[in-house]
């Protein structure tokens, strides 16, 4: 399984794919993460990848390869639609972040990106993963509440992500988190 | 259960385990958590250094004095090293000394390409390569038995995607070493030239056998498969080709010098077709095609950027692979920024503003170089933003001085900025240097420096003073300024632009993710608003221009209150 989250640098893309690999792990899986520091963090695109399998070797998924992408902002979604396998589901979080060409109104924000991914036939689960967050008490949750909406979407049983939960989240916001993941996994 | 792990934790771990008694890093990415990870170990003293060079001396010296000793840096912080680099080659240890070096092949966060490979070559050190987490502990432990065995410090190269991917390790034991004696040996530890030309030929014969112990050594493997096709290479270049490729033969290359040269005839003499597949430079296929081997390389792969699975097929098989879902490369690119109330915003904003001439640095503020605060003329390497001034001072004049700063980071100036300021001042320069302090290391996540005043375990630790510092070399204009005073900011900035000797200011200002920067609420835009889009100017993620005319995004909006200062009209307040 090749899995990409896409999103803006500090929307928590690097916990999602940490609690994604603990959970394929717990599946009994091998597992690599891919993850980008530095620089990207600053509000920056985002990729990090996690494939797990019988035998993985390169820790990237390259275009066309990804079974599934999460992809936490729209512009993101669309940017990363190439690496998207045929029968590949694409998780939309419905949030829009301006990139600083459209702040400085150099560029345009594209319209109707999911009427594109309609038009090309692209499956995909759209979700305001922002409201459920918003829901289950803090903004930040964004990303354990597509977590959830991803775990729906996936052959990774219900019951390991309590366990994946806990290895990767700090137990202060354990609770915030598991409700979170619920409210994701609920309405997908 | 095996642990999920980066690669820099598994250094971390393989360091441990090695029973490693000191580390001394400066942080660099993609190197950085290896220092961070082997902090969280109490059996282990690390400490960030004010540079690399600095860190890579302390841990020669702790080898030297009998305690297993380690230093990572990024690639280019090898460059700031390797004047200890290359003559601890010839001193060799006491207890192993390693040095972790991560390069960033496809510049994630660099400002050059280099491959250090290069380095194991010109300084004559064997040199290690993990293609995943599981080897980076196991290559840890191996380089030090290596380190010991033959008198010598080991190099462990990584790459940005072996360094920061995770992937599974297995986990042992400490293995608690005491500190070994330490013995006065002055013909091997004095290198003065009667004791060091002796020494070049102890180096010599251990490279010797160092490639010796390469052909039986167990960090190769050869994986038999299809003879039609052969592939020599080591570290993820590795990943990516049997990915690409999973029947054909592999000679896996853990010690990539000096090369095993009999077990790599064997390997070309056993496939039809060998390719040697690296990333960067052709260090190894150089080395083998000196060996008269006929392989194939970098006539058919590139040196610039990372390497693919994809790329290998279509390069090798001329399979290209057509994605379902068609892209569109005209959307807008997403480039970092300066996080919401970046403390550095204010100083870029009043550089843009006077138009000056701006001299670089590496740090956060890098990122000044982009629209619309786009103020920054060169950036060169870590320190060099000050001294590069300084030359622009001599070649074009005082008039150029009155119109020109160098900015650079708290960290930054601690690394090897100073040497630029005492240039400056000794030389009889002019020029304002602008240190931006914002109270850490920030681009690389946030670690202590010697002005923070805390260690990299969070003791607290004696702080540079930067104003005193700067009044010790002999700097008699130093001014400590608020950034997001922009106006009072400005002033001064006019003052020190015009005064006939060199001058610093010290932008004081947390981080803004730092929990002293106090941010709380949310700013907002009035009807007052005359749509001047002044604060727009600030390049400011959580302001947005609509039609209407600025809004502010209360997601990203940390209520740090620059744009309140910027406006002429009052119109922006907090919620």
């Amino acid at each position: 399984m090749n899995i990409m989250i896409v999103g803006v640098g500090g929307q928590g893309t690097l916990l999602a794919s940490r609690i994604l690999g603990a959970a394929a792990q717990a599946a009994g899986h091998q597992v690599k993460l891919s993850e980008v520091h530095g620089m990207s963090q600053r509000g920056g695109s985002v990729v990090t990848y996690v494939k797990y399998g019988p035998e993985v070797n390169s820790p990237v998924i390259e275009t066309g390869e990804a079974d599934m992408i999460i992809a936490f902002e729209e512009l993101e979604a669309y940017r990363s639609l190439p690496f998207l396998k045929k029968d590949g589901v694409m998780i939309v979080n419905t949030q829009k972040t301006d990139p600083m060409p459209v702040i400085t109104g150099a560029a345009i924000y594209p319209a109707g990106i999911l009427d594109i991914f309609k038009e090309q036939g692209v499956r995909y689960v759209a979700c305001d993963a922002l409201a459920l967050a918003k829901e289950a008490g803090n903004v930040k949750a964004v990303n354990v509440a597509l977590i959830g909406v991803m775990a729906k979407n996936s052959e990774l049983d219900r019951s390991i992500w309590d366990a994946a939960l806990e290895a990767a989240v700090p137990p202060k916001f354990l609770e915030l988190n598991k409700k979170a993941f619920s409210l994701g996994y609920e309405q997908a | 259960m095996k642990k999920l792990m980066l690669g820099n934790e598994a250094i971390a771990r393989g360091a441990f385990e090695a029973g490693v008694r000191v580390a001394s890093s400066y942080p660099g990415t993609p190197s950085t958590e290896i220092t961070e990870f082997i902090a969280k170990y109490d059996e282990i003293y690390a400490e960030w250094a004010p540079n690399e060079k600095v860190a890579v001396e302390a841990a020669s010296g702790a080898a030297i004095a009998g305690a297993r000793a380690l230093s990572a840096m990024k690639h280019v912080g090898l460059n700031v090293a390797a004047d200890p680099l290359f003559t601890m080659s010839y001193i060799g240890v006491n207890a192993g000394l390693v040095l972790c070096v991560a390069d960033d092949p496809g510049m994630h966060s660099s400002q050059n390409e280099q491959d250090s490979r290069n380095y194991a070559v010109a300084a004559k050190l064997p040199m290690l390569e993990p293609a995943d987490s599981g080897d980076c502990r196991d290559f840890m432990k191996k380089a030090y038995e290596i380190s010991e065995q033959f008198d010598t410090p080991v190099l462990i190269r990584l790459t940005t995607r072996v360094a920061h991917s995770q992937s599974e390790v297995e986990l042992f034991p400490r293995e608690e070493r005491e500190v070994k004696p330490y013995e006065k040996n002055t013909p091997k530890n004095v290198m003065i030239p009667a004791y060091a030309r002796p020494k070049h030929v102890v180096v010599e014969d251990r490279m010797s056998a160092l490639a010796n112990y390469n052909e039986t050594s167990d960090l190769n493997k050869v994986i038999h498969g299809s003879s039609k096709i052969g592939f020599i290479t080591a570290g993820i270049a590795y990943q990516y080709a049997k990915e690409a490729f999973p029947e054909a033969s592999f000679l896996k290359l853990g010690m990539i010098h000096p090369l095993p040269e009999r077990l790599i005839r064997e390997f070309v003499a056993s496939v039809d077709i060998c390719y040697v597949v690296e990333e960067l430079d052709p260090v190894l296929e150089r080395q083998i095609k000196a060996m008269g081997l006929p392989v194939h390389g970098k006539d058919i792969m590139p040196v610039i950027g990372e390497y693919s699975a994809a790329m290998m097929r279509e390069k090798i098989n001329g399979e290209i692979s057509k994605p379902a879902f068609k892209g569109d490369s005209t959307i807008p690119v997403r480039p970092p920024v300066m996080c919401p109330g970046c403390s550095h915003r204010g100083v870029f904003y009043v550089l843009n503003k006077l138009k000056l001439t701006v001299s670089g640095d590496i740090g956060c503020y890098s990122l000044g170089s982009m629209k619309p605060l786009d103020s920054m003329d060169s950036i060169i390497c870590m320190g060099a933003s000050i001294s590069a001034l300084h030359g622009m001072e001599k070649a074009q004049g005082r008039a150029f001085a009155e119109k020109s700063v160098a900015v650079l980071g708290d960290s930054t100036f601690l690394h090897s900025g100073i040497t630029g300021l005492i240039d400056m001042v000794y030389n009889k320069g002019t020029s304002t240097v602008i240190i931006l302090d914002n109270s850490i290391t920030g681009m690389t996540g946030h670690q202590h420096n010697p002005a923070t005043g805390f260690t990299i375990k969070g003791e607290p630790a004696r702080q540079v003073d930067l104003k005193e510092l700067c009044h010790a070399v002999g700097v008699d204009r130093v001014v400590v300024a608020d950034p997001f005073d922009v106006e009072n900011f400005e002033k001064i900035l006019r003052e020190e632009l015009s005064a006939e000797e060199p001058s610093v200011i010290i932008a004081q200002r947390p981080c803004a993710l730092l929990k002293k920067a106090g941010y709380t609420g949310c700013c907002e835009i009035t009807d007052a608003c005359k749509n001047c889009k002044l604060c727009m100017r600030l390049g400011c993620p959580a302001i947005s221009l609509t039609e209407s005319g600025p809004v502010i995004n209360d997601t990203l909006c940390n209520g740090c209150g620059l744009c309140m200062n910027v406006c002429k009209f009052g119109a922006i307040v907090k919620k």
